[in-house]
């Protein structure tokens, strides 16, 4: 078994150094941070096809962008952006939140 | 306070669930104690080194540095349970019969805890950094509640242990004839959700397709998010909307495991298990 799973995270890291990301030509949507709070808190987006949504965090801590609705979870560090690609999504609105203020860092997806 | 202590409380719950497993499963084995620690201590060194260079790991392979992060260590514990399992599976029949003879003072020095205490220390690395970055987070943003932010991350910390330390104590429950069966069972599960979760993080960075986005979605019944869902998560590889690369992972996983432990597993465990 060892081998085998050897074998395919071999492939699998060889292939994460030599892949370009197909992500340049994807639509982009911003999205910003700060301090447990996302603006907007509503991001409009085509139905049926792939984005990058960019979270940049303006505020002072980490923040952990999470949304169970379009499995996605990832960290953002204070000055940092990140690209998360989503989609391509059914019409409907889909939930994320900040991990680390769940009270105050909501907001929603809304493919159209 | 309480925000606090709930956030801690659900990073930690997934590390302390692995140790109560770990503990369970290697009931009786010598300076268990001593490799588990070590485990716990290596992963909070290196919680730390992540939460440090976290802008670093997230930048690197073009933006997806932290998903291929993830997956890689994830998969690494995969293989490790794996392999303990495997080894288990060989060395049960010995191990169940000594036990046997010698009670509950079974000397089996030779056992290979190095395995499980980087399952440990991989748990503790992931779900520590996390809580050193919030940590840090709101200490920076809110200096004069420092005193309230320690007392719920320790709240958290506890209560977090001590739903560990309810696993260890439950599973202790088992007959120890059956113990090692439940513990492998167990081991092989906690595997398979790690692949999944492995997997989905591949997916996050567009490295692998999901196949199905959404197999099935029962998070109107029981959502990951809630304790319950965490719980399950972790012991079983719960997903409330699993896409199909995840179950697939989870179900190749599963089965890998389980063939292989019957392939250098000689005699099924069910007969020592019967003759014991």
């Amino acid at each position: 078994m060892n081998s085998k799973y050897l074998g395919v995270i071999m492939a699998m890291l060889s292939a994460t150094a030599a892949y370009p990301l197909q992500a340049k030509d994807l639509p982009v949507f911003n999205l910003s941070v700060k301090d447990g709070h996302f603006s907007p808190v509503q991001v409009e987006v085509p139905a049926g096809e792939k984005f990058k949504l960019v979270v940049k965090n303006e505020g002072s801590g980490t923040e952990e962008f999470e949304s169970s609705d379009l499995n996605r979870e990832k960290l953002i560090t204070p000055g940092a952006s990140v690209v998360i690609i989503i989609g391509p999504l059914k019409a409907g609105s889909y939930g994320f939140y900040g991990e680390f203020h769940p009270q105050t860092a909501r907001g929603q997806i809304i493919a159209k | 306070m309480l925000a606090t202590a709930i956030i801690v409380f659900r990073e930690v719950l997934e590390a302390a669930l692995i140790i109560g497993i770990v503990l369970a499963a290697t009931r009786g084995v010598v300076k268990r104690s001593a490799w588990v620690s070590a485990g716990v201590v290596a992963g909070l060194a290196g919680a730390a080194l992540v939460a440090l260079f976290a802008d670093v790991i997230s930048a690197a392979v073009a933006g997806a540095g932290q998903e291929v992060f993830n997956a890689s260590i994830l998969f690494f514990a995969v293989i490790m349970l794996g392999w303990h399992n495997v080894w288990m599976g060989r060395h049960g029949r010995e191990l169940a019969q000594q036990m046997n003879a010698m009670g509950q003072a079974v000397k089996e020095g030779e056992r290979p805890m190095h395995m499980l205490a980087v399952v440990v220390g991989i748990a503790v690395l992931r779900e520590g950094s996390e809580v050193v970055l919030f940590l840090y987070g709101i200490a920076t943003a809110q200096q004069d509640q420092a005193g309230q932010m320690l007392a719920g991350g320790v709240l958290g910390l506890l209560s977090g242990a001590a739903v560990g330390l309810m696993m260890y104590l439950g599973l202790l429950r088992i007959s120890s004839k059956y113990l090692f069966r439940v513990t492998s069972w167990l081991i092989t599960l906690l595997a398979a959700g790690m692949a999944a979760q492995a997997a989905g993080f591949l997916v996050q960075a567009d490295l692998l397709p999901a196949i199905v986005p959404t197999v099935w979605n029962t998070s109107e019944i029981l959502s990951q998010n809630s304790v319950p869902g965490r719980l399950l998560q972790t012991l079983i590889g719960y997903t409330d909307h699993p896409t199909g690369i995840q179950l697939l992972f989870y179900v190749v996983t599963l089965v890998s495991i389980a063939w292989l432990m019957r392939l250098y597993g000689g005699a099924p465990t069910r007969k020592t298990a019967c003759v014991a």
